[in-house]
């Protein structure tokens, strides 16, 4: 059966350059970077040419990188790290309703710990208004920290109007890059970023690994203690092929950008012009230069998502759906209720994200099949009434 | 995640549509949480003779609905009643324990026609209704 992937900001494959960079460093190369000899030295200097090429994708000084367990990590070090180093200038903490759960939850937490945080809503296409981030400011606030692209519907945020209004009013001001990396351009000066989270996994590098940027002269509190590793901000042994892979992935998708922006944007744009010819579908998140080149996602009137993804799966096409029942909560995606839409709706949502990999055919396959799907589902559902 | 009996209900459900001229007719849940859930019943002699259902919902929603038309069909009304939210979960080889609460709503939607029916009734032991 033919296998469609069109799950790209879950996970995406592993690029072939990217394998061949880590498989050394299981087998030959397993020495421990802390060590004298020349096996921990070889370690060692992959983890220094990784953190080059992280740093060099993203504009930074290789000084400036810590390399993390992944994206989550990277979130929670910058701002649970933050929020403890800061807390003697302030107590608050401002953020978007839309954020990665990494973002959200952490600063949930941070409430608990006597942290007031404020969370900026966003316009219906699920952007964050600056106006009202620069009106939320406080003299206690010690931490702006607001996603450069969304996972679930691809907008891009002013991350750097906010910068400027950070910089300006002395506040650190940390931004998850995750979903952005490889589809916008990410340059934490251009940005004007103190810190930011990346990942290995959604951009063709392996699982388990990912970095925090943190801008030289931006301490932080470590919250993983041990033996001192990554300038003390994150012990624990390095997890060397992964660094290795992730550092390949941040070089492939710089060398290769421009090309797979063009070939995502297309895709992007093709399957969201056959997807929204559906009758009663309505198209989540902003059109055009506002949204990520490999997002599309829309909701479906009168049916649920999870039935959508599972007759899809039958299909061999993969992708992913905002409603109650792809999670454990029973609520749909906080990020499509706060987009002001209604819960229904926000159950009958798809997300389809492409990589670099997907082809037109892919795309066209996927046209052809969900009509057939949506169709079907409608006839059993007691919302819909045909039209006569 | 969801058992070989779910996804075979899932993917061909059985007895799905309406029945126009239903002698009961039951719907529980809120499309606002992700389910709803109607089931119409044809009654002859006490019995069900009929049994459909419209569903809008996850996997285990419609599944759930496809179980329940085929275990409540051909029984008698006191038999039916006595169907659970258990019963119509063990007869699919199990569900996701997230699913037990917010998608097992099937049994709870046949009570809701049953109960329907019941009142369309004349009351019997009452004075005879006036047409």
């Amino acid at each position: 059966m033919k296998r469609v992937y069109l799950d790209n900001s879950a996970t995406s494959k592993v690029d072939d350059e990217v394998l061949d960079a880590m498989l050394p460093f299981f087998t030959g190369k397993y020495g421990n970077p802390s060590s004298l000899y020349a096996l921990g030295r070889e370690s060692r200097e992959a983890i220094e040419v990784a953190r080059q090429q992280v740093a060099s994708a993203i504009g930074a000084s290789p000084a400036e990188i810590i390399f993390t367990s992944g994206g989550t990590e990277a979130d929670n070090i910058a701002i649970v790290g933050s929020a403890l180093a800061g807390k003697k200038k302030g107590n608050h903490i401002i953020t978007s309703s839309i954020e990665h759960p990494a973002v959200l939850e952490t600063c949930r937490y941070l409430e608990k710990e006597g942290f007031k945080v404020t969370y900026l809503p966003v316009t219906p296409e699920g952007i964050v208004r600056v106006d009202e981030l620069a009106a939320a400011i406080t003299k206690e606030t010690i931490l702006i920290t607001v996603m450069q692209v969304n996972n679930e519907i691809g907008s891009i945020q002013p991350i750097a109007e906010i910068g400027r209004i950070a910089k300006e009013k002395g506040i650190r001001f940390h931004t998850d890059a995750v979903q952005a990396m490889g589809k916008v351009r990410v340059n934490v000066n251009d940005l004007g970023v103190d810190l930011l989270s990346l990942s290995g996994h959604k951009i063709h590098g392996p699982k388990g690994v990912g970095a925090l940027y943190l801008r030289k002269g931006t301490p932080v509190r470590s919250l993983v203690h041990g033996g001192g590793h990554e300038r003390g901000i994150r012990s624990g042994t390095e997890n060397v092929p992964g660094i290795a892979g992730m550092g390949k992935a941040c070089e492939v998708m710089t060398r290769d950008f421009e090309r797979n922006v063009a070939h995502m944007t297309r895709l992007r744009d093709r399957l969201m012009d056959g997807l929204l010819k559906i009758e009663h579908s309505r198209l989540n998140g902003p059109r055009g230069a506002q949204r990520s080149p490999n997002n599309v996602n829309v909701s479906y009137s009168f049916v649920e998502g999870e039935s959508m993804v599972l007759l899809l799966d039958m299909a061999g096409i993969e992708v992913s759906t905002g409603s109650a029942c792809s999670s454990t909560k029973l609520e749909p995606s906080h990020v499509l209720l706060s987009c002001g839409l209604p819960a229904e709706e926000a159950h009958g949502s798809l997300r389809m994200t492409n990589s670099k990999y997907s082809t037109e055919e892919e795309i066209d396959y996927v046209i052809e099949t969900l009509p057939g799907i949506v169709a079907r589902l409608r006839e059993m559902s007691p919302l819909y009434r045909r039209p006569a | 995640m969801y058992s070989p009996k779910v996804m075979q209900n899932f993917s061909n459900p059985q007895n799905v549509g309406e029945i126009p001229d239903a002698d009961g007719v039951g719907t529980v849940g809120n499309p606002v949480c992700g389910d709803l859930m109607t089931i119409y019943i044809k009654v002859k002699d006490d019995r069900l003779e009929d049994v459909k259902f419209k569903t809008f919902g996850c996997g285990a929603a419609i599944a759930t609905s496809s179980m329940i038309t085929q275990m409540a069909k051909g029984k008698t009304i006191e038999e039916a009643l006595k169907i659970t939210r258990n019963d119509v979960a063990s007869e699919l080889e199990g569900l996701p324990p997230q699913k037990m609460h917010c998608s097992n709503l099937a049994a709870d939607a046949l009570k809701a026609a049953i109960d329907d029916y019941r009142k369309r009734l004349p009351d019997r032991t009452g004075p005879a209704e006036k047409k």
